[in-house]
Parts: structure tokens; C-alpha cells; sequence
């Protein structure tokens, strides 16, 4: 049996951020030649860990071995020289250059000129050498996600990165693309590189990884167990420091009539390709549709069409008996339409404007808050307090700015906005992407609590766990078309699997 | 009569200077930072030309303090932006009045000097015999109006075929995924706008010695430098297209002047001779087509779906997400 | 003690500067960055004074004096305030919106054209009551400022084109238009200047009352002040409690949240350019009618310009543009004497240059910690 060596070693990482120590005193090591998955929630501070071993960050306190020698990286360059590569979970790729470019960017060879004929080959080479199939002189923007995620890893190795980092790989693949994305981890394995794989996912942890160090709250909770040795209820534990119900609670609601009705609706995306063809759902009346798809089919384009945000080219979107296509984002909110945005920071709210200001976005248009011409700012003050209270945001006051909110109470404060216009359809997307356990449940609740008023709910997730727990039908998306529905009661995560990766279901059988 | 000929030579000779400014500003943009102190640091650049020259007797000792003083603006711009991540449009404004508050202050006086040393004048000696072209482009120009057919395509060719044309477009597209790569994205950016003034300096000095000799104050640019900027944005960051404009609006300034010198006019009489007033039309005209310029321009990007560098005008900040 | 500490340990210097991100900014705090700059852009200033020949500290002697020394000077300086005040507004109300007007000079050459015509087309006989005619000239001035407002914010809105090129290019357009007028149509005896306005279009002024307050003799402040200080009022009222200023400040804060929110933006863009362009072309109004009292090729001494740095130094309050057009009120008024001439717009881009870097105090606390 050979000497097992640490590629990597890190010792007591101390790093802070302005109110946060993400990493306190962390230890991490990876051997030579295994896959060690690096487990917690959102904020337990893996990425943070990770971009100190990367070069991004540089720690406060502790130290890194790599290989046995002590070093000492003051940046991203350094890193890569000693070996070690990061692939980020928003892909470092420049949209507007080729795939060589990306490819050899940073790099001081060649010096000068760029012979770009003779480095396309030179990259098809690697290509063949991984298994990894992408044409060199495509532009960024041109590929797809798993395209672009083949092109960081072939950055990487094109450097000769024996230590390979990946931060959430698996998030933005179909369950299919996941299995290819394995295939070429191992086979990396048996050249001797060694891989760092960050995720929150238990099942795909407990797929790939010989070991498994989890973190909450910046600590280490296990350090380095056989993944195969723990169950997934143990690591869940760990991960969040008490027991977790897989489980959410609905009571059952009869459904009504039918509120949002989308017919054979087509949409480009910003970049001008087609990103919904014809596509059909109907929403009804207390129950909530989950929408069940790998990010980029369609569902963001889905959402914004409906919310008036984005222009459609053929179909209708009919709300409560009206047609509101290709109309302003006032004429949904005018049917109270709610819309818990995507992106909370740059779409949902206003970073530099106070929390009582960000509550109004939607009602400040109408009596109480708005007398005519005149904003009401003493009913405005009322009505913000209640809702920092009933919602428990956290925050010194409602005059503080919303850039300074936590993304959980940042959330809240969306949902309490959206919530107070009296929905009569609610459209969710990625309602609870990046926030801790509490402000989850909270986030759950309040829309399992708007379902049961009769309130019609279109949830779009990339949480296939969520969409399960939480929805009453599930409507699986590909490449903007639907791909068929189930219901929740009846759905398994295999039958969903192939609806997202283009398998319309019906034919699922027949092959 | 209007000799064309004379009108396009002299409008390869203005646009040259129209060509160093907007080239220089491609450079600074392109790597994310919009300076918009052109006119500013042009005007430095005249007024340190003009008065070493006046001191020294030596045109090209001008030429070179005149890039240092406006390159040493643009670092301002530099430091403000990138390290104070201070608002870009701001800054420029201020570098812009910086610019032209010091210029009046310093060249107080200047515009009294006696003669002054110019920069001298070449004729290329076998192509300026090419007929049309050569009289054109070869014959009694500036040596500026030479570096500029060879600062136009070098520029090209750096941007997009050579490794730190590479790093410049990483930097201005996706500054964090080019720090990730160990590209130094401030060291970079600082490049750029000192490169960027640099050449407004060029530009300016190509003015004082070259073009329009002399110290006029702020009227010796006279909104170039902002025609300059526009044309960056019609241009959309490309050097070729930055020339062709440049040598554009240089031929129209010359026309304007022309316009009102004949009494006849193709075989109309010339209005602009016989009511001299109308001449402020005229001299409406480069800031009109600006105009007209830049609805075509934004047209066609929107059209195309191109534009601006992605990060240009953000300031960067390691560990902020973002673009 | 600290000095012979340093002395014992050897020359390893023990302080390193530190910068964090700040979290909250106290409210002292921008007002102290601001003062802090303003000292040292005038430190700045005196030095390359020096160094161009002159005399920084009689130099700056020599400003307080000619600009807030007596009763009368001060009269000067609040004159000079006057159409400084309106530009600054006209900038603060763009740049809340994040829509950089730079074209107020512009706008103020047109509204002041517009007045102008009232009585030079004419529109009014020149006897009209001096309540109407003013009423009338003030109205048209800002519709011209406000028309050429439009034109940028009409191409931002709807064609995406860059309103800080084309307000800028607008300036130069809008002095040739005025310099055709006045050595035109309008000159005086071929004069680059119109006929003297009719008394009923002059704003009242303080001397007018000399007889009643004899303290007012000599005194040429007009009534444009007034026109000003509601402006201000108005503009704080928009900004600040009406429902309009609520989409200016979250369009300027974040258009993506402002569209989601269902505010029109083009509308916005549109408006906002149109009531910055009538602020501005009110200060050309009151210039023509309260001090110049005739059309000319010259009449604003960059005021536009000086508005973009007033609204910048004003951290976008109305109520602080008061303040800071007196301050550079005084500081034009007294440069007109000063050697060399070009003194005052080089301390103004200087100030402003120095106003922005300060403002990384806002954003990063800077502390000296021991190492």
C-alpha cells in the first residue's frame, strides 16, 4: 500500500469579513488522488475556505502546506503555480472571447503574439486527452452551461492543476450532465489529480466523494469522514447542527379556478435566442406549481413574461380573464400579482434606498401610503414597522439601508412587500437560493400559508427537493418547452430527472 | 471654388488629432475605466506643448511633456477610480475642469509668445506621388498624421492578436475572472488611463504645433475632446472605425471654413457668403453630426446586441461579486 | 514617549494603515469630509498659484474680501448666487436620477434666448404690466430650457444614446444659436449684443426700494433670489415627499428594481431631463432679466459647468445648493480680478476633484493600528 501524501494541508484558517468570521480556525486536508467533498449550508463559509486555498482571499490567521512544503499565496497566480486550480460556481470565463482565449488567458506563454491556429490545436489535444469535447473557437456566450463548465475545467488542467477545486459544480447540470461531470472527475483520479468538491448536496457528496469535512458557521463539524461511513441523516445533522425533516407540512386545499393561464408562449432571452416555445401552463386557485428544470431552460424568461418584464412573441398570459402579454410590469401588479424576484439584490430591491422604501416599491402608488401627489410618510413608518415585526426582519431600524440586510432578511423583507398587496397569484422564483435553515422555513411558510388562503402559487426552483416537498403538481421545463406534468404525490426523482433533461414525459415509457 | 483635395488634407491632418484622443480613450475603456477628462487633459497637453516649446525652442521636448503632464492628470482619474471607486462620470468632469482651470492658470501669457519652433512638415517621397491619395495623405503633413496610420492599425492588431491586448479585453470584460487568473487588474487598469492621457496629450499637442499653432486657451480645443469621447461610442471601441471618424470630422471642420469663401456655390449663390450669419450653422455642423452619429451608433448596437466593455464604468473590488 | 519607544525597538515602523468597509455613515460625517476637502483643494490650489507666478495667500485674502468683506460686495455675491443656485438644482434633480446632465450651460443659453424673445420677437408689447411680462418671460425660459432638455433625454429613453455626449454637444449648439440672434436679427447697431430690455422686463431690485430703505441704494439684488429659494423648496418637496421623487431616487438608486416595481422609466428619463433643462433655462431667464437686462454672446460665466459642481458639493440637498452657490458665488464674483484669470475654474475643478476623493472616507474607515 503506498504512502498516503496531503496534496493539501490547511491549518487553523482564521478569516473575517466587516461582522463575520467566516472560517474560525479551520482545518482541511486532501490526499493525493481522492475527491473531498467540503459540506455545509449557504454562508458556512466552503467557498470562503476554498478561495483562501485559491489565492482569492488571503487569511488572517493559519497556514497551508501544499505537498508538505509550507506556502504563501498572495494571489490567484500563486495558487495556480503551485498547482491549484478553482472553478467557480459563476463561471470566470469572459463572454466575449473564444474558447482559447479563455482558455490561455493569464498565462505568460505565449509572450507576446498570438498564434491562435497552432494553440487551437494544442487544446484539442488536451480535449482528447479528457474526454472533454468543446469547439476552441466558439465564443463564450455561444455555449451552453455544461459547455462552459468543460471549458474552466480544461483552464484549469491546461495549467497543470493537480489539485482541482469545485465550488457547487453539479447546480447548474441536469441529473444526466451530473453523471458525465462524474465520469470525468474519476477518470482525473487516475491521472493523479486530487479534487475538492464544495456542495450542499448530500446524495451527490455521498456519489463522488472518498471523504467528507463539514463546516457550520465557519467551524469544522467532521473533519475528513469516509462518506461512505456516514448516512445521509448524519451529515444533515452535522451540516446544520440539529436534526432536519425532509419533510415539510401541507395541509390539503381544494383547488379553484384557474388564475394564471399561460398559452403557447414564445420569448427570447437578452442574448436573442429563443428561450420559451410555445409553452402552456395553468395555475389554479390555492395550489401551488412547481416548475421542475436545470437553470437556463426558460424558467427566468417564464416569470418575467408573465410579470410583465419581458416582451413575448406569440402566446397569451391570461390573469384572472385578462391578457396581460407584452403589457407593463404595472398591469400585473395592478391585478395583484406578486413576484418574488430571482435576483433580490439587483432586481427585488433597492440596495441604497432605506427598508421603508424598499417596503413601498409596490404599493406606493395607492392610498394609504400616497395622498394624490404626496407620499404619506407617517403611514408609510406604521406600515413598515409592522411589517419589520411580523416578518422578524432583522434590522436597527426601517431607515437603515437595504444594501446592509442579511440575504435572508433581505427575503423577508420581499415577501413581506409582495405579501401585503393581497396576491392573488404569486410568482416565486428561487424564492429560497442562498438563505440558512430559519429564513428557509420562514420563506416555506409563508407561501404554504398564502396557499392555504386560496392564493394560486408558481414556484420555479432549482431545488428539486423543494419543488417536491412544497408543490401540489410538478411541470418539468427543457430548452423552454414543457416537457409534461405530475403530481406531487405521484412524482418520483427519476421521472423528474428526465423531464429536465428533455425527456417529455409519456415517452419516458416507450423507451 | 472648393478644392476637395486641400479639404480631405487638412482633414487627415485635424482628425489625426480627433484619432489620438478617441484611441486613447478606446485603450482606457476598454479595460473598464471611462475617462471622460479628455478635453481636459488635451488642453494640458496644448498648453505644456505650446509653452516648452516656447521655453526650449524644441517642438518634440513639447510633444513629450506635454503626454507626461496629461498622462500625470489621467493618473488622478487613476487613483480616484480605481483605488476611491469614485463614480467615473464625476471624476472625468473634474479632471476635465482640472484641466482646463490649469491650462488657463499656466498658459496665462502664452498666447502673447513671439515665434515658436513647429513641429516640421514631410512629404513622403515616393507615394505622395500616387495621384489623389498622395496629395491627400503624403504631402506637407505632420509627422502626427504619419504615426497616426501607424498607430491605428498597431492599436488593432495589440487589442485583439497579442497576449496583453488579451489581458486588456479580460480586464474591461470580466475583471474578476481575470484576477482570478492572476491578471493584475489594477496594475492594468492604471496602464490603460495613463496611456489614455498620454495620447489626449498627443492629441493636444498635435493641435498647438502641428495643426492650429498657437495657445488659444480653451478655445484651442474647442470640444474636441468631447467629439472625441462621442466618437468613441460611434466607434464602438474599434480603432478603424475611431480613424474613419477622426479623419471624418476633420474634413468637415475644414469645410465649414471653405463653405464661406465662394460666392458661388455649385451654381447657386452662397448663402453663407452674402449673410454671414448663417455661419453659425455651420458651425453648429460637427456638434450636430455628433448627434446624428451616435443615434446611428447606439441603433446599431442595439441591433447587434454588442456594446461596451461589460465592466466599463464599475470599479472593481476583489471579493464583491459582480461583473 | 511613543517616539522613544520607536527609538528602542529599532527603525521597523510600528503603525500600518488599515481599511475596512463601513457599515453605517454617521451624519456629521460627510459634512466634515466636505470641509476637509474644500481645505485642502484650497491648499492645492495656493500652490500652484505659486508656482504660476502669483500670490496664493493674497490671492485667497483677496477673494474673502472682494466676495463676503462688505454689505455691498456680499450684494455682488448673492447676484452671482442667483442663477448658480437654479443650474445646481437643475444638476441635483438629473443626477438623483443617475442622468448626467452636463448640458445646464446649455440649457441656460436657450432659456435665456426664450426670455429674451418675449421681448425681442417681440412676443409682449413693451408695455405689458411688469408682473406679465415677467410671468411670461420666466415661463418661456424654462420651456426652452425644458426643450432643450428633451432632446437628450428623449434620444436616452427611447434610443439609448449617451445623454452626457449629447447634452454636452447641445451646449455648443445653443451658444451658436444665441450668437446668430445677437449679431442678427437682434443685434444693436451691428453689435454682438441686442437692444437694452424695456424697464418692464427687468426684475425688481433692491435699489428700486432705495428711496423707502435708504440702505438699499446701489443694492443690485433681484428678485430672481426669490425664484430661487422656492425652487429649492419645490425641488426639496419633489425629491424628497412626492410620489415622483419616490421613482427618481429608485430609478437613480437601481433601474432593474424601478422597472420591476412598475415605474416608467422612459416617461422618467424624459420628464426629469425636461424639468433640469426649465431650471436651467430659468436661471438664463433671471440672468437676462435681473442683471443683463439684454441678450448677448456672453452671459453666463460657466454657470452650467459650476451647477454640476455645486449639486456634487450639495451631496444632491437642495438645501445645501444654497450654501454652496454662495460660497462659489464669492469665488466667481472676487475672480474676476484675480491674476491670472484662470484661477477661480481651476480652484472649482480642484474642489471637486478633492470633494470626490474625500468621499472614500464615506465608504472605508481608515485606522491606524499598531502592527
Amino acid at each position: 500500500m503506498p504512502e498516503i501524501v496531503n496534496a493539501v494541508e490547511m491549518r487553523g484558517i482564521v478569516k473575517r469579513f466587516p461582522g463575520v468570521l467566516a472560517n474560525d480556525h479551520v482545518d482541511f486536508d486532501l490526499r493525493q488522488g481522492e475527491v473531498h467533498a467540503l459540506l455545509g449550508e449557504n454562508g458556512a463559509g466552503k467557498s470562503t475556505l476554498m478561495n483562501v486555498l485559491a489565492g482569492m482571499y488571503k487569511a488572517e490567521e493559519g497556514t497551508i502546506f501544499v505537498d508538505g512544503k509550507r506556502v504563501n499565496f498572495g494571489s490567484p497566480r500563486d495558487a495556480i503555480a503551485a498547482g491549484i486550480g478553482m472553478i467557480h460556481q459563476h463561471f470566470m470565463l469572459v463572454p466575449s472571447q473564444t474558447v482559447t482565449e479563455n482558455i490561455i488567458l493569464g498565462l505568460s506563454d505565449p509572450r507576446f503574439f498570438l498564434p491562435l491556429d497552432a494553440l487551437d490545436k494544442k487544446i484539442l489535444a488536451l480535449q482528447e486527452q479528457y474526454g472533454l469535447k468543446v469547439d476552441p473557437k466558439a465564443k463564450i456566450w455561444q455555449l451552453s452551461v455544461g459547455e462552459q463548465q468543460r471549458v474552466e475545467i480544461l483552464k484549469m488542467l491546461y495549467r497543470g492543476a493537480k489539485v482541482l477545486i469545485m465550488d457547487e459544480p453539479t447546480a447548474v447540470l441536469t441529473p444526466q450532465e451530473v453523471d458525465e461531470l462524474f465520469v470525468t472527475l474519476r477518470s482525473m483520479l487516475t491521472r493523479g489529480h486530487s479534487i475538492v468538491f464544495i456542495s450542499h448536496k448530500l446524495d451527490e457528496v455521498r456519489a463522488i466523494a472518498n471523504r467528507v469535512t463539514v463546516l457550520r458557521h465557519g467551524k469544522v463539524t467532521a473533519a475528513g469522514v469516509t462518506a461512505k461511513g456516514a448516512t445521509k441523516a448524519q451529515l444533515a445533522q452535522l451540516m446544520v447542527g440539529r436534526e432536519v425533516l425532509f419533510t415539510v407540512k401541507r395541509n390539503p386545499v381544494k383547488a379553484g379556478d384557474v388564475v394564471l393561464s399561460v398559452e403557447n408562449v414564445c420569448a427570447e432571452n437578452d442574448r436573442g435566442v429563443p428561450a420559451l416555445r410555445e409553452f402552456g401552463i395553468q395555475v389554479r386557485a390555492g395550489e401551488i406549481v412547481g416548475i421542475a428544470g436545470v437553470a437556463g431552460n426558460g424558467q427566468s424568461e417564464l416569470a418575467q413574461v408573465i410579470t410583465g418584464l419581458r416582451k413575448c412573441s406569440c402566446g397569451r398570459v391570461v390573469v384572472a380573464g385578462d391578457d396581460i402579454a407584452n403589457q407593463d410590469p404595472r398591469s400585473a401588479i395592478r391585478r395583484h400579482v406578486a413576484h418574488v424576484p430571482e435576483d433580490r439584490h439587483h432586481v427585488g430591491s433597492s440596495p441604497g434606498l432605506s427598508l421603508s422604501d424598499n417596503l413601498i416599491m409596490k404599493s406606493y402608488r395607492e392610498s394609504p401610503v400616497s395622498r394624490g401627489w404626496v407620499l404619506n410618510r407617517p403611514v408609510i413608518r406604521n406600515q413598515s414597522n409592522h411589517l419589520k415585526n411580523e416578518y422578524d426582519i432583522a434590522a436597527p431600524s426601517v431607515d437603515v439601508q437595504a444594501r446592509l440586510l442579511s440575504g435572508g432578511n433581505l427575503q423577508k423583507a420581499i415577501l413581506a412587500r409582495e405579501m401585503t398587496a393581497g396576491p392573488k397569484l404569486i410568482i416565486a422564483v428561487q424564492p429560497t437560493r442562498g438563505l440558512d435553515v430559519g429564513a428557509i422555513e420562514a420563506v416555506q411558510g409563508v407561501l404554504l400559508r398564502e396557499r392555504e388562503k386560496g392564493t394560486a402559487i408558481l414556484l420555479i426552483s432549482e431545488e428539486l427537493e423543494e419543488i417536491l416537498s412544497l408543490s401540489d403538481r410538478i411541470v418539468g421545463i427543457y430548452e423552454g418547452r414543457n416537457m409534461g406534468e405530475l403530481r406531487a404525490e405521484e412524482a418520483t426523482l427519476t421521472e423528474i430527472g428526465l423531464m429536465m433533461a428533455g425527456t417529455p414525459r409519456g415517452d419516458a415509457g416507450t423507451r | 471654388m472648393i478644392d476637395w483635395i486641400i479639404i480631405l488634407q487638412a482633414g487627415i491632418a485635424t482628425g489625426t488629432i480627433l484619432l489620438f484622443a478617441a484611441i486613447g480613450e478606446i485603450l482606457a475603456e476598454r479595460s473598464g475605466v471611462m475617462n471622460l477628462g479628455v478635453e481636459g487633459m488635451m488642453l494640458i497637453g496644448a498648453m505644456t506643448a505650446y509653452s516648452t516649446a516656447v521655453k526650449t525652442g524644441h517642438p518634440w521636448q513639447g510633444v513629450l511633456y506635454a503626454m507626461l503632464a496629461a498622462g500625470v492628470l489621467a493618473l488622478l482619474h487613476a487613483v480616484v477610480t480605481i483605488n476611491f471607486q469614485a463614480d467615473q462620470v464625476v471624476s472625468g468632469l473634474a479632471i476635465n475642469f482640472v484641466g482646463i482651470g490649469l491650462s488657463m492658470v499656466l498658459g496665462e501669457g502664452l498666447s502673447k509668445a513671439g515665434a515658436v519652433s513647429l513641429l516640421p512638415v514631410w512629404t513622403v517621397p515616393l507615394l505622395s506621388k500616387i495621384p489623389i491619395l498622395g496629395p491627400i495623405m503624403f504631402t506637407h503633413h505632420s509627422p502626427m498624421v504619419y504615426l497616426g496610420y501607424l498607430l491605428t492599425p498597431a492599436v488593432w492588431f495589440y487589442i485583439n492578436r497579442t497576449r496583453p491586448g488579451l489581458h486588456l479585453r479580460a480586464v474591461g470584460e470580466y475583471p474578476s475572472a481575470a484576477d482570478a487568473l492572476g491578471i493584475n487588474v489594477y496594475g492594468l487598469r492604471y496602464l490603460y488611463v495613463f496611456i489614455g492621457g498620454l495620447l489626449a496629450g498627443l492629441a493636444g499637442a498635435t493641435i498647438s504645433l502641428a495643426v492650429s499653432p498657437g495657445w488659444f486657451s480653451e478655445l484651442t480645443t474647442g470640444g474636441q475632446g468631447w467629439i472625441a469621447v462621442g466618437l468613441v461610442i460611434f466607434a464602438q471601441w474599434n480603432p478603424w472605425r475611431a480613424a474613419a471618424g477622426g479623419y471624418m470630422f476633420g474634413a468637415l471642420r475644414r469645410l465649414i471654413l471653405d463653405l464661406q469663401g465662394p460666392q458661388t456655390l455649385l451654381w447657386f449663390k452662397n448663402p453663407f457668403f452674402y449673410a454671414p450669419k448663417l455661419g453659425f450653422f455651420l458651425q453648429m455642423a460637427p456638434y450636430v453630426l455628433v448627434i446624428i452619429i451616435l443615434i446611428i451608433g447606439s441603433r446599431e448596437a442595439m441591433k447587434k446586441r454588442m456594446g461596451a466593455p461589460a465592466a466599463l464604468g464599475n470599479p472593481y473590488v476583489r471579493g464583491e461579486r459582480g461583473l | 514617549m511613543a517616539v522613544s519607544e520607536n527609538a528602542a525597538r529599532g527603525f521597523r515602523f510600528p503603525y500600518a494603515i488599515r481599511t475596512e468597509r463601513r457599515l453605517t455613515t454617521p451624519g456629521w460625517l460627510p459634512i466634515a469630509t466636505t470641509i476637509g476637502a474644500l481645505a485642502v483643494a484650497f491648499v492645492i490650489g495656493g500652490v500652484v498659484i505659486q508656482a504660476a507666478g502669483g500670490h496664493p495667500i493674497a490671492a485667497y485674502e483677496h477673494i474673502v474680501q472682494a466676495a463676503f468683506g462688505s454689505l455691498g460686495v456680499f450684494n455682488d455675491t448673492l447676484v452671482k448666487a442667483i442663477p448658480l443656485i437654479l443650474v445646481g438644482l437643475a444638476c441635483t434633480l438629473a443626477f438623483r436620477m443617475k442622468l448626467w446632465n452636463i448640458g445646464a450651460e446649455g440649457q441656460f443659453y436657450l432659456g435665456a434666448w426664450g426670455a429674451s424673445a418675449v421681448v425681442l420677437l417681440p412676443i409682449l408689447p413693451a408695455t405689458t404690466p411688469r408682473p406679465i411680462m415677467l410671468a411670461t418671460m420666466a415661463v418661456a425660459g424654462f420651456i426652452c430650457g425644458a426643450v432643450w432638455g428633451f432632446i437628450p433625454g428623449f434620444l436616452k429613453a427611447k434610443l439609448r444614446v449617451n445623454e452626457i455626449i449629447t447634452t454636452l454637444m447641445l451646449n455648443y449648439i445653443a451658444t451658436s444659436w444665441v450668437l446668430f440672434w445677437v449679431f442678427g436679427s437682434w443685434s444693436e447697431a451691428g453689435f454682438q449684443m441686442s437692444p437694452q430690455f424695456p424697464k418692464s422686463a427687468w426684475m425688481p431690485r433692491l435699489l428700486d426700494y432705495a428711496k423707502q430703505v435708504k440702505i438699499f441704494s446701489g443694492m443690485t439684488l433681484h428678485a430672481g433670489l426669490l425664484l430661487g429659494l422656492v425652487a429649492v423648496v419645490v425641488v426639496w418637496f419633489i425629491i424628497s415627499r412626492s410620489r415622483w421623487g419616490y421613482e427618481i431616487r429608485l430609478i437613480g438608486d437601481n433601474p432593474r428594481a424601478a422597472y420591476y416595481a412598475g415605474v416608467d422609466i422612459i416617461k422618467n428619463t424624459v420628464l426629469v431631463m425636461m424639468v433640469s433643462g426649465g431650471l436651467a433655462g430659468l436661471a438664463g431667464m433671471s440672468e437676462v432679466t435681473g442683471v443683463v437686462h439684454r441678450l448677448q454672446g456672453a452671459i453666463s460665466s460657466n454657470y452650467g459647468f459650476t451647477g454640476i459642481i455645486i449639486a456634487w458639493l450639495a451631496k444632491l440637498n437642495p438645501f445645501a445648493v444654497i450654501v454652496v452657490s454662495i460660497l462659489f458665488g464669492g469665488l466667481i464674483q472676487a475672480g474676476r480680478e484675480i491674476q491670472p484669470s484662470g484661477v477661480p475654474r481651476m480652484l472649482q475643478g480642484i474642489i471637486l476633484f478633492c470633494v470626490i476623493a474625500s468621499d472614500v472616507l464615506l465608504k472605508y474607515r481608515v485606522r491606524v493600528v499598531r502592527k
